[in-house]
């Protein structure tokens, strides 16, 4: 083939994926861009949607709600995994180690929006956990569980425990025994050999899973308004509040660019650790 | 003690993550309106109810259309744009294949907000097609990292042996890469399918009276607890076990080397 034909075909195969990422994820980010700037109240050019969420604190709350959800979530989902992911990996012998992952990533296999449903089952005024309290003589009263901060918490952890089993898990599988072998022959007890060897190996599966969990969370809508209610409002509930109840596209734009730029410091944060290659 | 300590742990984590699977799975058994405790089950008749609810069966239908359509676009796109960039030299390839991948950093409901601006403002009415284009743009970059990993220097010789022998270029992509990279454009469809299966935010932002299943779950969801949408989400649930189950035994399978 000559260099000119060669090239041609390069460029027939590449440009339908450049073309559908243009046309339907850079124009329409450019669209937003632009809405963004011209807000709802007419009046033309003006910053006034990124201003207004600084100087309106219910904006500036949900963004700061946000964060602190998203964080706690992401570092109790940590702490829930690794040891689990550690059992599944070094305690569960061999041939069943297959079986025991499978099953504890079963219930991803639930609908997105039903498991919110489910834990809203779960933790409802006479749902199973009231309802078990109660039995056991544990509660006299049914407490609130749904509708709370902790509950958007436990439908996030669930979901995020079961990615980053797997994370972890692969991770920790991939790592050689010597590893462990060495460190001990040089006299490390258990804890040093976890915090000084074993750890810093296992950073870029728990990096990885702590990326997606961290991504995925901040931009959900459907945990916090079903299991969240709207006692407390999150990012992604304002822009659909902007959207459903006010029709205001320009503010809902101008608050998706602001999460978006949340998002894109969590990626510079972890980039190193994120990577595409060619094998 | 470190193997009771051990298994007490693990199986406090599989009761949490089984908790709510088993609430939904058993309540949708009810006999009664509501589905909390006591089980006074069990009864069909809320399976029952659900098949005989047009919308919900309507859903059903349209989430499997646009999963397989957009799977297959998205398959499509993300193997030619992989082969592409692994086999011909392309000016500025690393940003080129950055832009390709980009969307997946950036929240659906941030892509679905985007095109709902960008439909509106060239007047494109909402409707299953837009919500496929959504999908397809979730989904092409997932498709385009999985295929072009897998894209190897072997295959580039075998291609070559190919066109030596007279193969035209199509030829070479429909009879000899394609077949080789089976697992990954096997593995590339059926992720994309269970995403595009599951998605909500984009499938409700851009459709209107054809809608997805998960968005008629969710109205279902604004009547509040109801045994009905347990069984509807058991139905789900059993589906995905079944897809999850045979691309399990396809794409693991021991194959002759």
């Amino acid at each position: 083939m000559s260099a000119g034909r060669q090239s041609l075909a390069g460029w027939a195969s590449v440009s339908p994926a450049l073309l559908w990422t243009l046309v339907f994820f850079a124009a329409p980010f450019a669209a937003m861009a632009a809405v963004s700037l011209f807000p709802k109240d007419g009046g033309g050019f003006s910053l006034a949607n990124y201003t207004q969420f600084f100087a309106n604190p219910s904006y500036w709350r949900a963004l700061t709600n946000s964060l602190e959800v998203t964080l706690i979530v992401t570092a109790v989902s940590i702490l829930l995994a690794y040891p689990f992911a550690w059992i599944l990996a070094f305690v569960v012998p061999e041939r069943w180690q297959r079986l025991a992952l499978m099953l504890a990533v079963l219930p991803f296999w639930t609908s997105y929006v039903v498991r919110s449903y489910s834990w809203l089952l779960v933790l409802a005024e006479k749902g199973a956990v009231n309802n078990a309290l109660i039995h056991l003589g544990l509660l006299a009263e049914p407490i609130q569980l749904a509708n709370t901060r902790a509950a958007t918490v436990i439908g996030f952890v669930h979901f995020f425990v079961m990615l980053l089993t797997l994370t972890i898990f692969a991770n920790l599988k991939q790592l050689s025994p010597n590893y462990r072998k060495a460190a001990a022959d040089l006299g490390a007890g258990p804890i040093r050999s976890f915090i000084h060897v074993i750890l810093p190996l296992t950073m870029p599966g728990i990096m990885v899973g702590a990326f997606l969990t961290f991504v995925l969370a901040i931009g959900d809508y459907i945990t916090p308004q079903i299991l969240g209610g709207n006692n407390e409002l999150l990012m992604p509930q304002l822009i659909m509040m902007q959207i459903g109840r006010r029709g205001d596209f320009a503010s809902a734009s101008a608050l998706s660019i602001i999460l978006m730029a949340v998002v894109t410091v969590a990626y510079l944060l972890c980039a190193r650790w994120l990577k595409i290659e060619r094998a | 003690m470190a193997r009771i300590v051990s298994t007490l742990y693990a199986a406090a984590v599989y009761g949490f993550i089984f908790l709510p699977v088993i609430v939904l799975v058993l309540f949708s058994f009810q006999a009664t309106l509501f589905p909390i405790p006591p089980f006074t089950g069990p009864s069909l008749r809320w399976y029952e109810a659900v098949l005989r609810d047009a919308r919900l069966t309507d859903g059903l239908l349209n989430s499997m259309l646009v999963a397989v359509a957009t799977s297959a676009l998205a398959t499509l796109l993300g193997f030619l744009s992989a082969w592409g960039f692994a086999r011909f030299h392309m000016p500025a390839s690393a940003l080129m294949r950055g832009l390709i991948t980009l969307p997946l950093t950036v929240s659906y409901l941030i892509i679905g907000m985007g095109l709902l601006i960008l439909f509106n403002w060239i007047g494109i009415p909402k409707s299953l097609i837009t919500a496929g284009i959504g999908h397809v743009v979730i989904n092409l970059p997932l498709c385009f990292a999985i295929i072009y990993s897998q894209m190897g220097d072997h295959q580039a010789n075998v291609e070559r042996a190919a066109r030596d022998l007279g193969a035209k270029e199509w030829q070479v992509l429909l009879l000899v890469t394609a077949p080789m990279l089976w697992p990954a454009l096997f593995a590339s469809f059926f992720l994309s399918m269970t995403f595009s299966w599951d998605e909500f935010v984009i499938a409700f932002l851009l459709t209107r009276f054809d809608t997805t299943l998960p968005v008629e779950i969710w109205n279902l969801l604004r009547a509040g607890l109801n045994p009905k949408t347990n069984a509807v989400g058991s139905l789900v649930f059993g589906v995905s076990i079944v897809l999850a189950i045979v691309f399990e035994l396809v794409a693991f399978r021991k194959r002759p080397a």
